[in-house]
């Protein structure tokens, strides 16, 4: 079998520079790394541009390339809700409400923040939950990298996994935190610039715009919708059967868009910890507002290309890979199109990119791994009061043993495929509770530890008691991957439509078990206690000195209304 | 953070660039080579908009690090 990409020389030496850079900055920052604050948190000194992009970077991983590449060849534009319905709001909230009290508080970490606000039960199973996830994802990302390059390349895979653990190991064990973070932002520009060619042949061929959506149109109809179903966003959503998403509206509203997108951009601390470097509580609430602008445009560079693909594929002149079961690999579209398009020079820059956002899925999550396990599990229940040199020395190991873990889960998802994306998919269910009741820790000050913690269980539990009950529509109950697990009393159009249900049961239920085990429960912090953790004991932030320009709120609006204009275009 | 990220990202895309326009003109006669992107010669223009964007960002990372320098 031939290999899928031919790599030329000069590939190579743009991926040796490309890892030599990586490895480099970690050096750099090494003499730097004094405390366990410098190494675990990036000593809270960057500016805000950076914190933001590493905002979005840190989820921006091959992965989502990958996937959202997919969804636009599969779905078309609808796969846009991921980011201006699913991401921006969220990230909105974050920078305007939230940030304040992760920020101004004492907290280091997000489950920190828990033990602050609610109890020490509470943090202890966010905290392990948090560290299992974020060993998986980062095996996620080492197997994905190696059976890849494997593919396209014929790299041996273990020799894949042990060179891109230990780049990445090099590199956050030099510079810590800081070190992802100057990674990541690199990764974003390499990204944009490595992906941007392939947006602009890909369209060219496809005939422009108007052409890609004549040619879509087609496919619109040959698949039994409307015209216009793979180029729009919300005309089609009315009800689930008439858009290839087999979602409804309320469901993308409040499954996507607030309880899922709320959920991630919210409390996860592998994003958060990226805005909590920030060198200011401007600078902190300003990250998620900067890295939105570029959220906002990325569909243009991922989504696009894939709805490029689909129309090349029905025109003939993009042959897209075929499974065994004869329907189209849609994760292969990128990968495709690099080798379609992509003569040798610009080949390697593509695939520097993709590498990079591999190699970043794994150190954000490491990082993210090393500091909750430092200071949440560590410093909490096994080793408490010691010097910070000692810390710091822990935050190191943790970094070393979490990369030994992640070569661990990776041979488990080759393995087990099933078994991790059936995990992965239970820890997407995870954040919906837990955005229940931070949300309500933060603007309801009377909401007690224990009506957090069981809230935060029960909405675990609502959520895949839902997914043991229900299945999409043409799935193998046999496959517990897919569902109905205990047994099916209800069928859903699309996976889609099941997580987004689940996922809105899971806030929901975690809600109300909060609210009545709080009215059932005393609170045990005072209003002293929980000064600068909820919304209506913390004194309001005014920012004089900032010009009006660089207020978050100003941010904020332009972009909201980008957003609204964007949606209004491709309504 | 003491290191100015402006150096590194300058640093790379200065350097890519160079390499990909460098090649971009080497290769610019081959008609067959860049069939594949539809006639457009990829490497050149990928990697003049590098260049450019590298000498840009080496050129804000000099004027802060002078503008730290004279506080």
């Amino acid at each position: 079998m031939p290999n899928l990409l031919t790599l030329g020389g000069i590939d190579y030496v743009i991926i040796f520079i490309y890892f030599l850079f990586v490895i480099g900055i970690g050096w750099a920052l090494k003499r730097y790394m004094s405390s366990s604050k410098a190494f675990l948190e990036a000593g809270r000194s960057l500016p805000a541009w950076v914190t933001g992009l590493a905002f979005i970077s840190a989820n921006l991983g091959a992965l989502e390339v990958i996937g959202m590449s997919a969804s636009g060849a599969q779905y078309g534009m609808a796969t846009t809700h991921f980011y201006w319905i699913g991401a921006i709001p969220a990230m909105i909230f974050l920078g305007l409400f939230m940030m304040p009290f992760y920020y101004g508080s004492k907290a280091r970490s997000v489950p920190e923040y828990l033990k602050l606000r609610f109890d020490e039960k509470t943090r202890g199973l966010n905290a392990i939950a948090f560290a299992v996830m974020t060993i998986l994802a980062s095996g996620i990302s080492m197997y994905a990298l190696a059976a890849l390059m494997e593919k396209l390349l014929h790299w041996p895979f273990d020799a894949s996994v042990l060179v891109s653990a230990g780049i990445v190991l090099a590199y956050t064990l030099l510079g810590g935190l800081s070190s992802a973070i100057y990674n990541e932002v690199l990764q974003f520009f390499i990204i944009v610039i490595g992906l941007f060619p392939l947006v602009f042949l890909s369209l060219k061929d496809a005939g422009g715009w108007t052409g890609m959506t004549e040619t879509l149109n087609q496919v619109s109809t040959s698949n039994g919708f409307q015209t216009g179903a793979w180029t729009t966003m919300w005309s089609h959503t009315g009800t689930a059967a008439a858009n290839p998403m087999g979602v409804e509206w309320f469901g993308i509203f409040m499954g996507l868009g607030f309880v899922l997108g709320f959920g991630y951009w919210c409390t996860n601390f592998l994003v958060v910890q990226r805005a909590m470097a920030a060198n200011s509580m401007t600078a902190a609430r300003k990250t998620p507002l900067i890295g939105a602008v570029p959220k906002i445009l990325l569909p243009f560079l991922v989504i696009v290309p894939g709805m490029a693909a689909m129309a090349l594929a029905s025109k003939g002149t993009l042959s897209l890979e075929m499974m065994p079961n004869g329907s189209p690999n849609y994760n292969s579209v990128i990968t495709s199109m690099l080798g379609h398009y992509y003569p040798s020079g610009i080949l390697g820059l593509g695939l520097c990119a993709l590498l990079a956002s591999f190699m970043s899925g794994m150190a954000g999550n490491v990082s993210a791994f090393n500091t909750v396990w430092t200071y949440d599990l560590y410093q909490s229940y096994i080793k408490p009061n010691q010097s910070d040199k000692h810390y710091l020395n822990v935050g190191r190991l943790a970094t070393i043993v979490g990369i030994i873990l992640s070569i661990g889960a990776a041979y488990l998802a080759k393995q087990f495929g099933n078994i991790m994306d059936f995990l992965q998919m239970i820890f997407a269910m995870v954040n919906a509770p837990l955005f229940a009741i931070m949300f309500l820790g933060m603007f309801w000050k009377r909401t007690t530890g224990h009506g957090a913690f069981w809230g935060l269980l029960l909405g675990i539990s609502c959520a895949l008691i839902h997914h043991g009950l229900t299945i999409p529509m043409g799935a193998d109950p046999s496959e517990i991957i897919k569902g109905g697990w205990i047994s099916v009393i209800h069928t859903y159009p699309s996976s889609m439509a099941q997580n987004f249900w689940g996922a809105i049961i899971g806030w929901t239920s975690g809600t109300v078990c909060t609210l009545i085990i709080t009215y059932l429960t005393k609170q045990q912090k005072s209003n002293e206690d929980l000064k600068g953790l909820v919304y209506s004991l913390t004194p309001r932030i005014i920012e004089k000195d900032d010009k009006w320009y660089n207020r978050p709120i100003v941010l904020a609006c332009f972009v909201a209304a980008l957003t609204l204009v964007l949606s209004i275009i491709f309504w | 953070m003491q290191l100015d990220i402006k150096i590194p990202i300058g640093l790379l895309f200065t350097i890519f660039g160079l390499i990909l326009s460098v090649y971009g003109l080497i290769t610019g006669s081959e008609t067959a080579f860049y069939a594949k992107s539809l006639g457009y010669n990829v490497n050149l223009w990928t990697g003049v908009v590098m260049l450019l964007f590298g000498v840009f960002m080496l050129y804000l990372a000099r004027k802060d690090a002078k503008a730290l320098k004279s506080k």
